[in-house]
């Protein structure tokens, strides 16, 4: 078992972080990479890109939206309850250098992912700019920790409750306009990915995004994490979960991600019935 | 009349199986497995040959003719101990081994009848040990306090394992999925091969001291040389073949078309077809098309048959003749109803508005002149175009080396095609103490040839951890 030693909850109880005791893979995972986990014996393989490790203290964060059964329970999951498995790390590492100005721009949950990557770019001495975004100031997550991790930090909300009212692509522009951009790193909702790349393609900013495909085994056996990029197929789990922004196919992403929406949604339906029964 | 002419003339037992319109929608075995008194009487017509040509045929040299005389003297629990001592995955090896081509392709009785049927009274013995057995171990040398490594819990790195603690190694195996047993569990549907008696077979193993490590990328959790530095001295790679093909036609990446390693990995390890029973789904298709004609093409249409399709077809682009899956897989997927559209071959996936196929456009194709595999080569015939309508399709058509592991190993040498080079004889890599067998060593085959490179390379490790490389 892979026991949680610290839970928290953010975004109204709707994003949850968990601490895990995983010492191999925190010894060995980089920015960028993802975990496969699954809670108990009928429970499904969830990938999820860590948002922070801890070698020293032998653990790995995660940090997710609950939008399913299998979220839900890994939300039910207590301090001092654990994952029967969890798997990792996989999929290959950020690829960091010193580039010059990078701009990360994270929107949802996305953000989390984002975290490791922005302080490994900084540390790495690039000028970090970070744009985060959510839909309302209640939503928001990781401020603080992303100011600490950036040279400076623009926040904003679709419905303007918190910082600049809009799109971080609103934000990102104003960046672009305003300084030299050496690379982009966008993560979070596919359509915000999309519209992210669009934007620093007209700039003509070199720009990664980091996927988050349907996929079982997480090293590239089964196939089901294909994506489209450059018109190639490409697998997200071992070929990515990071590709060129400009260059990935999303309306193909986004339909493929809705192959199980009516079983997911039948599924979750009877978790909570099971779930209000007691 | 001789006794030998009378065994000459005893029909071979058949073995009990479910009834085809019963078992095509249900997941339980097929085959219900001999009783008592079907394997005694199938066991007597083994004429004992001095020269037996069934164990020459068995890649791990069981001594068939020994075993069979000890269920025919209904010496049960001696008789699964023989099998142990040459094979330590008997109830796997009974089920899903191509006797036809091995063992009881070899039998004299086949020259003039029907051979002995040795795969039923291998399944029988070890299910009678699983079921009615002292679960008493066999015996196992002293510690020789040599630690071994062994990537993969497939058959060939569990044969490893078997062989390497019986001799006192301290062996280890590590799995990348959350359950040991490789393709056994992932690959083969529960109802050829359940997945409690693989279990069992590999808690037989822990029982003699193997430890299994499941969720264990190796290549991504610890790679090889950190496996050297932590001790191991030496390390075994079963990782099996793990990459699935694709078509590569246009259309492909519409929703409803799955490699058979996902769809069987859903059904199988996942048990998606308990959904929402448990939380791993798996498409249910009304009408399926599998591509490809070998065991996993078979595998693949019978489990869409038991989740419920109204119609699955076999797509293949060859003739009867050069379907590669053993004839009993074909027979029992036509039994329930699998049809076979030969001399076909897609060209392309038809999908709607939601990216949700729907059906593909095929060619019809003549057999022309032999190809590099001395089968005849499939030539499209112009203008035979004709679709078929589909809202699942499984892809297949065979796999290629994963490359996770390899290209992440420095001084392990690969063949043109992605796969480890290593020596036929003993299981040998270019890299020191590291060997490989099975299908990442010889291209995607079978459960007992993979055994089979197993035991020699154990045999050579066995000799390295003695007298050195």
């Amino acid at each position: 078992m892979f026991k949680i030693i610290r839970r928290e909850e953010m975004s109204q109880g709707n994003v949850i972080l968990n601490e895990i005791e995983a010492p191999k893979i925190a010894a060995k995972a980089k920015p960028g990479q993802f975990v496969i986990l699954k809670a108990n014996e009928e429970g499904e393989r969830i990938p999820l890109t860590m948002a922070d490790t801890d070698p020293a203290k032998g653990t790995i964060t995660i940090i997710y939206m609950v939008v399913g059964k299998s979220t839900a329970l890994f939300k039910s999951l207590k301090v001092g309850d654990g994952f029967q498995d969890v798997i990792g790390p996989l999929g290959k590492p950020t690829h960091i250098e010193k580039v010059g100005t990078v701009v990360c721009v994270g929107g949802g949950t996305g953000v989390a992912v984002l975290y490791p990557i922005t302080r490994a770019m900084k540390q790495a001495g690039n000028r970090v700019v970070a744009i985060i975004g959510s839909r309302s100031k209640d939503l928001l997550i990781m401020e603080d920790m992303m100011r600490a991790a950036s040279d400076e930090l623009i926040v904003c909300t679709d419905d303007g409750s918190y910082g600049h009212h809009g799109f971080v692509t609103d934000q990102l522009k104003v960046v672009m306009e305003r300084e030299k951009v050496d690379q982009a790193v966008c993560i979070g909702p596919v359509p915000m990915m999309k519209f992210c790349s669009k934007l620093t393609k007209e700039y003509d900013v070199p720009t990664l995004v980091s996927l988050n495909p349907i996929m079982v085994d997480g090293t590239g056996m089964c196939g089901g994490c294909r994506v489209t990029v450059g018109g190639q197929t490409k697998f997200g789990c071992v070929d990515g979960p990071e590709f060129d922004g400009h260059q990935v196919d999303y309306d193909e992403l986004m339909m493929r991600l809705q192959a199980y929406c009516e079983d997911e949604k039948r599924c979750y339906e009877r978790f909570r019935t099971l779930h209000a029964a007691g | 009349m001789t006794e030998k002419e009378k065994k000459k003339k005893a029909a071979r037992t058949p073995m009990p199986e479910q009834a085809p319109e019963v078992r095509r929608r249900n997941f339980l075995e097929v085959p219900t497995g001999y009783t008592e008194e079907m394997a005694v009487a199938e066991a007597q017509r083994c004429l004992q040959c001095k020269n037996p040509g069934c164990v020459k045929g068995c890649p791990v040299n069981v001594d068939i003719p020994g075993f069979i005389k000890l269920i025919a003297e209904r010496n049960f629990t001696e008789a699964i101990r023989h099998i142990w001592s040459t094979n330590s995955l008997p109830a796997v090896c009974g089920r899903v081994c191509p006797q036809e081509n091995q063992c009881e392709g070899l039998c004299v009785l086949g020259k003039k009848g029907d051979p002995v049927a040795i795969g039923n009274l291998e399944r029988f013995a070890a299910d009678w040990e699983r079921e009615h057995g002292t679960g008493a171990l066999p015996p196992k040398q002293p510690s020789t306090g040599k630690r071994v490594a062994v990537v993969g819990s497939g058959p060939s790195g569990l044969t490893v394992a078997g062989d390497l603690i019986a001799k006192g190694h301290d062996v280890t195996v590590f799995e990348a999925f959350h359950k040991a047993g490789g393709v056994l569990v992932y690959g083969i549907p529960e109802f050829r091969l359940p997945k409690a008696i693989v279990a069992n077979e590999v808690n037989f193993l822990e029982r003699l001291g193997v430890k299994v490590e499941c969720n264990a990328v190796v290549g991504r959790t610890v790679s090889l040389d950190e496996l050297f530095e932590e001790g191991y001295d030496a390390i075994y790679l079963g990782v099996g073949a793990g990459l699935p093909r694709f078509m590569n036609i246009p259309g492909e990446n519409l929703i409803g078309i799955l490699s058979a390693n996902e769809y069987l990995t859903r059904a199988n390890l996942m048990k998606a077809y308990k959904f929402p029973e448990v939380d791993t789904p798996i498409p249910h298709g009304k009408n399926v098309v599998v591509l490809g004609a070998g065991n996993v093409a078979m595998d693949s249409a019978r489990t869409a048959m038991r989740l419920g399709a109204d119609s699955v077809r076999i797509v293949y682009r060859r003739s009867r003749a050069e379907m590669p899956a053993r004839a009993a897989e074909i027979h029992h997927a036509e039994e329930e109803g699998i049809e076979f559209f030969l001399l076909t071959t897609p060209t392309r996936y038809l999908g709607n508005e939601k990216g949700r196929l729907t059906g593909m456009e095929c060619l019809k194709m003549e057999l022309g002149e032999p190809d590099a595999s001395g089968r005849r080569r499939p030539v499209p015939i112009d203008g035979s175009e004709f679709q078929i309508e589909c809202d699942l399709c499984i892809v297949a058509v065979g796999s290629g080396a994963n490359p996770l592991l390899t290209s992440s190993t420095e001084g392990l040498k690969l063949n043109k095609w992605g796969y480890i080079i290593a020596d036929e004889e003993t299981g040998k890599t270019t890299k020191k103490g590291v060997w490989a067998g099975g299908d990442i060593v010889t291209g995607a085959a079978t459960v007992i040839l993979a055994m089979g490179a197993g035991r020699k390379a154990a045999d050579s490790i066995h000799k390295y951890l003695t007298f050195g490389w």
